[in-house]
C-alpha cells in the first residue's frame, strides 16, 4: 500500500489544468506534475527511473515491461469504488484488464483527501477519469506515430498497443514509455463512443478478491506497527455525561495494563477513560474491572418511551382540523407512521491507530472521512494538518458510520498520553451505544381524494428528535431542514439548547402551534408553518439528499405530484447523538411517504400502480417525472404486475429519488396465517443514468441495499431507557440473516441519457415501503411502524 | 500461561492468560487476521475457524480449552487461496466490504465437509450463524452450489 508515488486526490482537476499540469510535466514530468511535487525524497528515487516509465498523471503509470498500474484514492467501504474508477481509466487508455494492478493510494498530507459518501464519488470522477485515460492514450499513440513516422490519425490502440493497420505495424504501450515520456500531450483527446466500451458495463470481479477470501491483512483492525500498544475507551453510557474518577490504580494493576487514564472534556473527544495494555483481550478484560463513577448530565432520565408519549403529542395537537379540503372531499385517510433509532452496525467495528513520533504522526483508519479525520487528529494531537498523515484502510462497511471522526480522534488523544503506536478497538457495545444513530421520528399524516380519485390534500405533521435549536451533534441538518432546496427549513426551533430538559416545541417557533392553514404558495422566508405546495418548497430544484426527513418539497414526489401538499415539522428535544444513515432523511422519508400513497390508492379503489401512474403523469414535465415513470413501469413490467395471487400473497410496488439515482421496487410476499411474513422476489428497475462502471459491482450494491432495507426496517430497533441506549450487542440487535434474505433479487438497468451516477445508496429507500405495500395487498394490514417484527400480521 | 497450538499444521507456542478467546490469540500473538473481531459473543460469525474440522466461534474457545486441537485459519484453508469455496467466492464476486467473507468461508467449507451437495434450505440453515452486514446472502448462496458442484 505504501507506494512511494503519492498521488492524493487531484484537487479540482478539470480539463484545462489537467491539461497545464501534464504540459508542465513535459520531458521529466513526473516530478514536475505539480501535485506529486510534495511527495519529496520518496520520489526523488523514482526520477531515476522515470525513463523507463510513463507517468502522465497521478491515476496511471506504464511500465516498460507493459505492466500497468491504476490508482485509486476514494475511500472503499464495501461500494466496489476501488474497482470500479479504475475501469474507467482502463476503458479510456484501452488497456487489457488483466494487466493492470490496482494500488489504493495513501494520502499525501499536503493533498485534498477524498471521502466516500452520498453516492458521489462516480457522478464526480466519471468524466476526470475518461478524460485522464484518453489523454495518455493520445499521447501513447504520437509515440507510435512518431516511431514510425506516420499520422497518428491512421492508428489505434487495442488492450495495451498501439496498431497502424496500413502497414501492419505494431507496438506494445511498455515499448512506447520511454517516448512517450519525453511528449506533450496533446490539446484534446477524444474520448471513446460507449458503444465501443468493452471493459465498462461488463462484471469485473473485485480487484481485492484474492486478499479477501485468503485473510490477508487489509482493514483497519488488522493494522500493526512493530512496538504497538492495544487500547479500549470507556464513555459514559447517558449522552453528555462526564468521568468523575475511576478505580485507575487498580486497573493498572490487573495483567497486561500498561496505563489507564481519565481524558477530560476539551478539545479532543468525547470524555472517558482509556485502558491501555499488551493485547487487545488484555485491554477487554481489563475494562470489565473498570469502575467509573460519572457524572451523567442533564438527559440521564431520558427514555424512549417518554419521547414517544411527547411525539405522539405533539401530533394530536397538529391534527388540521380547519382546512375546508377535508370537509368537501370524498374520502379522507389518516396514518401515523413512526420508526425508532438504529445503529449502522459496521461489521468491523469503529478502530484506529495511531502512531506520534515527536512533531509528526501517522494514522492508520477506516473512513469515509480521510480529510476531517486529519482535522480531527491533528487537534487532539496538537499538530498541525500537515504534520498528521492519514492511511486510508478498506473498510469493513461505512454506511455513514465511518463519516465521522470521534473514534479517531480518541485514538489520538489516547497515542498523545502513550510513548508508543497505539491501536484503539470499540467493543461492539461501545459500537451499539456510541453510534450516530439514525435519526428515529414520527409521521402524522391526512390526505385527501376527490370524487374522481385524484389526491388533493397531503398534509405531513413530522415529529424529529433533537436539540431544540438545532446544532445537533452531527446530524445532517436540523429538525426544520426539509423540503426541496431553498426551502425555508423552519427556523430551527428555540436558540441553541434554551428549551427545558423534556420541552417539546413545534416548528414553526412562531406560533408553537401546528394547526395547518392555507398551504404556502412557495417557500417564505424562515418562520413559515410548513413548505411546500405545488411547485412550492422554495426554489423546488432537483430532489436533493435531505436531513431527516428527506427531501420531500421541490420537483420532487409528494410535493409537486400531488394537490394541497404541506409539510411541518415539530421537535422533541433528545440528546441522542444522529447522523447519516445510508441515503440519509429518504431511508425513513421514502416509507413513509410511498406506504401513505399505497392508502390513498387502496382508498380510491384503483389498482395502486394505475393510480401511482396517473399522479406522476399529471405532475409537471421534466427529467424527475420521465425517469420515475421509466423506472416504476420497467419494474412493473419485469415483476408481471397484476397476476392473481392468493389471500397470504401479495405484491407491492413503491418508487423513490435520492443522490440522483432513480428506483422502484416490486417486491413479493407470503404472509402465514400466524403472522410470519417472508420476502420471496424483489424486482429491481434502477436509473443511474447512461452508463453501469462495473455491473457485477453495480448488481451487488443494489442486492446488499435490499437486504438492508430489509433488515433495517424488519428488525432493528434501538430502545433509550435513563438516557442510555439499551441494547448492547447483536443478541439483543437482531439483524437479518441468511435464512430471511429473499431468494430471488432480479435488478434491472435502465440506462437513461443523463451522466452516470452513483448507486451506494438510492436502492435502499423504496425497499422498505415496497414491502408494506405487497403485506397489505397479501392480507389487508397496514404496517405503520418500525421494525416490521412488532406488527401483528396474523390473518384467517 | 504458556500454550502450545496447532494452528494451520504448525505448533506454535503463545504466553497469553488462560481466558484469552483464540480469536485474540490468533490476531494479536500469531499475526493470523483473517479470523475478524465482530461481536465477541458468538453472534456473527466473523471470527470462525476450523476446529478439528469443525467450523467454530474463535471468540468462544479459550486458549487454555485449545489443547491439541487441529485450529485452521482461512491462512491455512488452502496452500494457494484455491480451496473450492475460496475459488467459487472470487467467481460470484460475493463480497462488498468482505469483513464477514472469511468467517463465511470457513463455514461454508466446514458445511461442504459434511454435506458435499445442501439444499437451499441446508444452506441457509449452516450459514444462519454468518452475519453479512452488507447482505451478500444470494451471492453466497450461488457460490456455494458452485463450489459444491466443482467438488
Ligand atoms: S466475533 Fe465471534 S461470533 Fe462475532
Ligand atoms: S461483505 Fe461486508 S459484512 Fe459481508
Amino acid at each position: 500500500m505504501n507506494s512511494p508515488l503519492s498521488a492524493p486526490s487531484s484537487p479540482s482537476l478539470d480539463r484545462r489544468s489537467f491539461l497545464r499540469l501534464t504540459a508542465l510535466a513535459g520531458g521529466g514530468f513526473v516530478l514536475g506534475y505539480s501535485y506529486l511535487k510534495t511527495a519529496g525524497t520518496a520520489f526523488a528515487a523514482d526520477a531515476a527511473t522515470a525513463a523507463a516509465e510513463f507517468a502522465p498523471n497521478g491515476f496511471i503509470r506504464i511500465a516498460s515491461n507493459g505492466a500497468v498500474t491504476l490508482f485509486s484514492n476514494r475511500p472503499e467501504i464495501g461500494q466496489g469504488i476501488k474497482t470500479a474508477l479504475p475501469l474507467v481509466l482502463a476503458e479510456e487508455l484501452d488497456v487489457d484488464w488483466k494487466n493492470v494492478t490496482v494500488v489504493s493510494e495513501p494520502l499525501d498530507s499536503t493533498g485534498t483527501l477524498q471521502g466516500a459518501s452520498g453516492s458521489t464519488s462516480v457522478p464526480t470522477d466519471y468524466s476526470r477519469l475518461r478524460q485522464m485515460g484518453a489523454s495518455a492514450r493520445a499521447i501513447l499513440v504520437e509515440a507510435a506515430a512518431q516511431t514510425w513516422n506516420v499520422p497518428a490519425a491512421e492508428c489505434t490502440t487495442s488492450a495495451g498497443s498501439v496498431l497502424h493497420a496500413a502497414s501492419g505495424k505494431k507496438l506494445s504501450y511498455g515499448a512506447l514509455v520511454a517516448k512517450a515520456a519525453t511528449l506533450q500531450p496533446p490539446d484534446s483527446a477524444p474520448l471513446k463512443d460507449p458503444k465501443d466500451f468493452r471493459i465498462l458495463g461488463t462484471r469485473v470481479p473485485n480487484v481485492d478478491n484474492a486478499a479477501i477470501t485468503t485473510g490477508k491483512p487489509l482493514y483497519g483492525i488488522d493494522t500493526k506497527i512493530p512496538g504497538m500498544v492495544y487500547a479500549v475507551y470507556e464513555k459514559c453510557p447517558v449522552f453528555g455525561g462526564t468521568p468523575v474518577s475511576a478505580n485507575l490504580d487498580e486497573v493498572k494493576k490487573l495483567p497486561g495494563v500498561k496505563d489507564a487514564f481519565i481524558i477530560p472534556a476539551g478539545n479532543g473527544p468525547t470524555a472517558g477513560v482509556a485502558i491501555v495494555a499488551s493485547s487487545t483481550w488484555a485491554a477487554f478484560s481489563a475494562r470489565d474491572k473498570l469502575k467509573v463513577v460519572w457524572d451523567e448530565g442533564a438527559r440521564a432520565n431520558d427514555s424512549w418511551a417518554d419521547m414517544s408519549r411527547q411525539a405522539n403529542e405533539l401530533g394530536a395537537k397538529a391534527v388540521d382540523s380547519d382546512s375546508p379540503v377535508f370537509g368537501t372531499a370524498a374520502k379522507v385517510v389518516e396514518g401515523n407512521y413512526s420508526f425508532p433509532y438504529i445503529s449502522h452496525t459496521t461489521l468491523e467495528p469503529q478502530n484506529c491507530t495511531v502512531h506520534l513520533q515527536g512533531d509528526r504522526a501517522d494514522v492508520w483508519v477506516p473512513t469515509q472521512q480521510p480529510g476531517q479525520v486529519r482535522t480531527a487528529a491533528a487537534q487532539a494531537l496538537g499538530l498541525q494538518q500537515n504534520q498528521v498523515t492519514v492511511h486510508v484502510t478498506r473498510a469493513g462497511g461505512g454506511f455513514g458510520r465511518r463519516l465521522q471522526t470521534d473514534y479517531a480522534s480518541e485514538a489520538a488523544a489516547i497515542a498523545k498520553r502513550v510513548d508508543a503506536p497505539v491501536k484503539l478497538t470499540w467493543s461492539r457495545e461501545d459500537d451499539l451505544h456510541h453510534d450516530y444513530f439514525r435519526p428515529a421520528g414520527f409521521n402524522f399524516l391526512r390526505g385527501a381524494l376527490d370524487a374522481s380519485g385524484k389526491i388533493v390534500a397531503w398534509r405531513n405533521y413530522a415529529v424529529n428528535f433533537g436539540a431544540a435549536g438545532g446544532g445537533r451533534r452531527g446530524g445532517p441538518g436540523g429538525p426544520g431542514g426539509r423540503g426541496g432546496p431553498g426551502g425555508p427549513g423552519g427556523p430551527g426551533g428555540a436558540p441553541g439548547g434554551a428549551a427545558p430538559r423534556g420541552a417539546a416545541t413545534l416548528l414553526p417557533a412562531g406560533g408553537g402551534n401546528a394547526v395547518f392553514g392555507q398551504v404556502a404558495p412557495g417557500g417564505a422566508p424562515g418562520g413559515q408553518g410548513f413548505q411546500g405546495g405545488p411547485g412550492g418548497g422554495g426554489a423546488g430544484g432537483a430532489p436533493r439528499r435531505g436531513g431527516p426527513g428527506g427531501g420531500r418539497g421541490g420537483a420532487s414526489f409528494p410535493g409537486s405530484f400531488v394537490g394541497g401538499f404541506a409539510n411541518a415539522t415539530g421537535t422533541v428535544v433528545s440528546a441522542v447523538p444522529t447522523g447519516a444513515w445510508r441515503a440519509p432523511g429518504d431511508c425513513t422519508s421514502a416509507w413513509v411517504d410511498q406506504s401513505f400513497l399505497d392508502e390513498l390508492a387502496q382508498a380510491s379503489g384503483r389498482d395502486p400502480l394505475e393510480f401511482k401512474l396517473d399522479h406522476l403523469t399529471a405532475g409537471p414535465a421534466g427529467a424527475y417525472k420521465d425517469r420515475m415513470l421509466g423506472v416504476v413501469r420497467l419494474a412493473a413490467e419485469k415483476a408481471g404486475w397484476g397476476k392473481k395471487l392468493p389471500k397470504g400473497q401479495g405484491m407491492g410496488i413503491a418508487f423513490h429519488s435520492c443522490h440522483a439515482g432513480y428506483v422502484a421496487h416490486v417486491v413479493e410476499v407470503t404472509v402465514a396465517k400466524t403472522g410470519e411474513y417472508k420476502v420471496t422476489r424483489v424486482v429491481a428497475a434502477v436509473d443511474v443514468g447512461s452508463q453501469i462502471l462495473n455491473l457485477s459491482s453495480a448488481e451487488n450494491q443494489v442486492e446488499g441495499a435490499v437486504v438492508d432495507g430489509l433488515s433495517a426496517s424488519g428488525f432493528q430497533s434501538l430502545d433509550l431507557k435513563k438516557g442510555r441506549i439499551v441494547e448492547s450487542n447483536l443478541d439483543e440487535y437482531p439483524m437479518l440473516r441468511m435464512p430471511d434474505s429473499p431468494p430471488k433479487i432480479e435488478i434491472h438497468f435502465l440506462l437513461s441519457q443523463n451522466p452516470p451516477t452513483g448507486l451506494g445508496e438510492p436502492a435502499l429507500p423504496p425497499l422498505a415501503p415496497a414491502v408494506c405495500n405487497a403485506i397489505y395487498a397479501a392480507m389487508g394490514k397496514r404496517i405503520r411502524a418500525m421494525p416490521f417484527s412488532t406488527a401483528d400480521l396474523k390473518w384467517a | 500461561m504458556k500454550y502450545t497450538l496447532n494452528v494451520n499444521g504448525q505448533n506454535q507456542t503463545v504466553e497469553a492468560e488462560p481466558d484469552t478467546p483464540m480469536l485474540w490469540v490468533l490476531r494479536d500473538h500469531l499475526n493470523y487476521v483473517g479470523a475478524k473481531f465482530g461481536c465477541g459473543v458468538g453472534m456473527c460469525g466473523a471470527c470462525t475457524v476450523h476446529v478439528d474440522g469443525d467450523s467454530q466461534r474463535s471468540c468462544q474457545m479459550t486458549v487454555a480449552e485449545a489443547g491439541a486441537k487441529k485450529i485452521v485459519t482461512i491462512e491455512g484453508l488452502s496452500e494457494h487461496g484455491d480451496h473450492p469455496v475460496q475459488k467459487a467466492w472470487c467467481d460470484h464476486d460475493v463480497s462488498q466490504c468482505g469483513y464477514c467473507q472469511a468467517g463465511q468461508i470457513m463455514s461454508a467449507s466446514a458445511l461442504l465437509k459434511s454435506k458435499p451437495h445442501p439444499t437451499d434450505a441446508e444452506i441457509d440453515n449452516a450459514m444462519a450463524g454468518n452475519l453479512c452486514r452488507c447482505g451478500t446472502y444470494t451471492r453466497i448462496r450461488a457460490a456455494i452450489h458452485a463450489a459444491a458442484g466443482a467438488k
